[in-house]
């Protein structure tokens, strides 16, 4: 299998008449017909079998997929459907790095989107290629298209195997040059071959080796390396990172560095790249000092009296006459983090930039969109700007692979050379867009037999930036924030109490204005980690409040039938057997408790169950054990969706028991892995993963969906140990100590 | 070599020697994600000045397989350490970044013990970081590798 990554030692540098052209050369067996395949701007246009699929004279397929690896498998899932469609085998499969000369625009790489949306795309393609093929091998051979057999590329008449003829004899590096019919049929499930077998993923065998290349990996000739200089800790949004002064000669003995400035960009180059760290450390510079952020400390007071634009996300029945008549019920505010992405490694980007074009090679979720952002910062036509995407570390959402993009790009137009730049740990963990703090307000009431009659929900957050951090550096540009669309109402409906049938639902959004406070972003289960912490501990107060067994009154109250199945599922996992909540506690200084967790992200049902133990002096939690489900529709390959749950457990562990961005009055100081704390290896629990397999549903997201379940699941359990509520995560051991005190006295 | 006697290792082994195994992580010593081989003793090369280690035998990802060769006294070096394929066969792996200090700090516990309970791999590995949270396939695979390495004879 071709790693796309190889090609880049390929590259050619052209120089025609002063301008600088840099021509890839990109793709497995190139022919005259695809000379311009990479040398146009794209997106190419998606109604054409070409933009998504080439057939090669060995009767192999190139498949243009527009969804990036991120280490979540998606190339496998989407070769998978590929391959199902067009009758070939996985190791007759390519694909290419996605490049916005190259592949359609699939949008971004978020939300779990790859299979649901972007499978749908795919499955498509590969129909309108098969029945394209079909119709000349029905030319060919002579019979209808209907008489014809396909298996592993080779084309043949039904019961006469020896009349056959390959996709590469029929159309062989040549282009199709045909449009989408709209009516190419897609194979019944019950004839799939691949799609829902447990391939093993594509990538992983270069992975394991080392032979993978990442973006930190890739170094061009002539090249400079590059660091941004910014404040330690990004100060509240809105005001910047203003350099009242530069000291370009704090950094005179450092062998070739020198300075990058654009509007209140701050950068250094240097040939070295231990140069290029040390003169980023080393230079003097003045910052406008800013003291706008409330700190920790006085947060989420300060989001309850913020000047909000409220919408209402649902409002059914009448809750309030229903918690007039309830017969319990459970109200609590819940304080819910700041947290990072903080992927394994910082951001890195490299970019070449001329008067007449730019390259950039990025770890970004969105080629297009940042093509676009790059168009802007540096002046130049859209169509002139390509960028290509390199895997970096799991991202997560948005880190700063833009900004490190951006900055590359800035630096290289000022020095006129190829500059890799890298984040260091402070700049990743400091100027991060972080998924935004949540402050809830959640009541829900029962009748006397345990029925859910009420369910209200009040969220404060802010929304998402627009722009990154070096553009708006670079060009001065005011503050931006998404204050319409979708995207700018963060209050999730499906994951506040929609697992449940109750009449009377009302749920509120607080839209807390974004400038002076930290950046945001979607940070994986955007928020839901949040909901399913104040709401399914909602739920649990309920169910204790009539001593029934969480798991019963959840099984009493549940919605339809996936969201029971989910549950259900992670409840036979973790041989779940009846028990009140906090029925057994015991005296000793270490105790155990379980609890059960419902969440999603948009569409998909998960569940789960955690084992935790409680060192009540020291105020530490272990999870022991995590049972988790998903169900989301079709599964194309269990095995990766495994995968995806045991890291979502993982991650939203650690997110619940350590997570938290801390931010005095002036910026950011929790800079490195000791001060942003994660789940570490010693700690982290056994994980049985449950995939729930439904064959005839659509395939929805399975990258986000298990982890509000487990967040809620662990904040359940700490009940279950101690009989105390923690209405704030995470869960450390400061917060548990005094939660302890506090419901002793 | 012409690298100052201050440079980190790291970055002469991937400027200078283009070598992708060692990688940058965070630079602080905190994460793994930069770990190789000195004289078959783990260490972190983002803070290892290059001069310190000019009388070691360091061995990054790509010398792996040669320098199990030698430890079990194998005619031929395989293609992958036994602990790669494991983390092949189990699927550990997601965006496999930090699999060099997985693979490096993995492969010097199976050298000093073939049999690792879960407690002493928990332990061993606490110093590398995993953000995908690949840490119960990382842990399978270590103790699947030993056994097979187990099978080997000398």
């Amino acid at each position: 299998m071709t790693n796309p990554c190889d090609l880049l030692s390929r590259r050619d540098l052209l120089k025609a008449g002063g301008a600088l052209i840099v021509g890839f050369q990109i793709g497995g067996s190139a022919s005259p017909a695809f000379a311009a395949r990479g040398d146009i701007a794209g997106p190419p246009d998606p109604n054409q079998i070409d933009s998504w699929i080439a057939i090669h004279a060995d009767n192999t397929a190139t498949i243009y997929l527009g969804k990036g690896e991120f280490g979540q498998g998606n190339t496998t899932g989407l070769l998978q459907i590929a391959g199902e469609e067009l009758d070939l085998d996985m190791s007759q499969l390519k694909w290419v790095r996605l490049d916005t000369n190259i592949v359609p625009n699939q949008g971004a790489t978020v939300s779990s989107s790859s299979i649901h949306r972007g499978g749908p795309q795919v499955r498509a393609a590969a129909a309108e290629a098969r029945e394209a093929l079909l119709a000349r091998a029905s030319s060919r051979l002579g019979v209808q298209p209907g008489s014809l057999t396909v298996s592993k590329g080779v084309v043949s008449i039904d019961g006469h195997p020896n009349l056959s003829v390959t996709y590469g004899e029929l159309v062989g590096d040549k282009p199709f040059n045909s449009k989408f019919t709209g009516t190419a049929s897609q194979k019944p499930i019950n004839k799939y071959k691949l799609v829902g077998t447990r391939l093993p993923r594509v990538d992983i065998p270069d992975k394991a080796s080392g032979k993978y290349v990442y973006m930190q990996h890739v170094r061009v000739p002539d090249m400079l390396h590059g660091r941004v200089v910014r404040p330690r800790g990004q100060r509240a949004y809105g005001t910047g990172a203003k350099p009242l002064n530069v000291d370009e000669s704090s950094i005179a003995g450092i062998p070739t560095a020198r300075v990058v400035r654009k509007g209140d960009f701050v950068g250094v180059v240097a040939k070295e790249e231990w140069d290029a760290v040390k003169a980023a450390q080393a230079l003097k510079v003045t910052w406008q000092e800013s003291a706008a952020l409330p700190g920790n400390a006085d947060l989420f007071e300060r989001m309850r009296a913020a000047k909000t634009t409220d919408t209402v996300i649902a409002d059914w029945g009448d809750a309030d006459k229903a918690f007039a008549q309830a017969a319990h019920m459970a109200t609590a505010t819940y304080r819910c983090p700041y947290q990072s992405h903080a992927p394994f490694a910082p951001n890195c980007a490299l970019a070449e930039v001329g008067p007449n074009g730019a390259v950039v090679l990025s770890s970004t979720q969105d080629i297009y969109k940042l093509r676009s952002m790059l168009a802007e910062v540096l002046g130049l036509p859209e169509q002139k700007v390509r960028v290509q995407y390199c895997e970096g570390s799991g991202t997560f959402g948005r880190s700063c692979y833009d900004d490190a993009a951006q900055a590359a790009a800035v630096m290289a137009q000022a020095v006129g050379k190829p500059v890799r730049v890298q984040f260091m740990r402070w700049d990743e963990h400091g100027w991060d867009d972080y998924g935004p703090a949540h402050l809830a307000d959640v009541r829900a009431g029962i009748d006397s037999s345990g029925k859910l009659v009420a369910y209200e929900y009040h969220g404060w957050q802010h929304g998402w930036l627009i722009n990154e951090t070096t553009h708006e550096l670079a060009l001065l540009m005011p503050p931006k924030e998404q204050t319409s669309g979708p995207m700018s109402i963060p209050v999730n409906r499906m994951s506040t109490g929609s697992m449940y049938a109750v009449a009377n639902r009302r749920v509120i959004s607080h839209a807390v204005p974004m400038v002076g406070y930290l950046k945001g972003a979607p940070l994986r289960s955007p928020l839901d980690l949040s909901f399913a912490f104040a709401s399914e501990q909602t739920i649990d107060e309920l169910a204790f409040a009539i001593k029934m067994d969480p798991l019963e009154f959840r099984q009493k109250n549940i919605g339809d039938a996936r969201w029971l199945g989910v549950l259900n599922a992670a409840a036979q996992a973790a041989q779940w057997t009846p028990r009140v909540a906090a029925s057994a506690l015991s005296n000793a200084e270490v105790v155990t408790g379980r609890g059960i967790g419902l969440g999603t992200h948009h569409v998909s049902y998960g569940a789960a169950v955690a084992e935790i133990e409680v060192n009540k002096r020291t105020g530490d939690i272990v999870a022991k054990r995590i049972c988790a489900a998903l169900d989301a529709g079709q599964i194309v390959n269990s095995g990766l969706v495994e995968n995806q749950i045991i890291g979502q457990v993982i991650q939203a562990t650690s997110r619940t028991l350590k997570e938290e961005v801390l931010f005095d009055k002036s910026g950011v100081t929790s800079l490195d892995w000791d001060s942003y704390p994660v789940l570490r290896f010693a700690e982290h629990p056994d994980v049985t993963p449950v995939v729930v397999q439904r064959l005839d549903e659509p395939s929805t997201g399975a990258g986000e969906e298990a982890m509000g379940a487990t967040a809620a699941a662990i904040a359940n359990a700490f009940f279950d140990a101690t009989g105390v509520r923690l209405r704030q995560y995470p869960m450390q051991p400061e917060r548990v100590k005094a939660a302890l005190a506090a419901a002793r006295t | 070599m012409h690298a100052p006697a201050d440079t980190p290792l790291l970055y002469v082994l991937t400027n200078e020697l283009r070598l992708q195994g060692p990688r940058f992580g965070c630079g602080l010593a905190q994460c793994g994600s930069c770990s190789v081989l000195a004289d078959g003793v783990e260490i972190r090369s983002c803070i290892t000045p290059v001069a310190s280690v000019e009388a070691k035998s360091i061995t990054t990802l790509e010398g792996l397989p040669a320098l199990y060769a030698e430890q079990k006294g194998l005619a031929q070096a395989p293609d992958l350490h036994p602990l790669q394929q494991a983390f092949i066969d189990t699927q550990a792996i997601q965006c496999g970044y930090c699999y060099n200090g997985m693979t490096i700090k993995g492969s010097e516990l199976l050298a000093q013990n073939p049999k690792p309970t879960q407690a002493q791999i928990r332990s061993h590995m606490n110093g590398h970081l995993c953000r995908c949270g690949t840490y119960p396939r990382v842990m399978q695979a270590i103790g699947l590798a030993g056994k097979r390495m187990a099978g080997e004879v000398r």
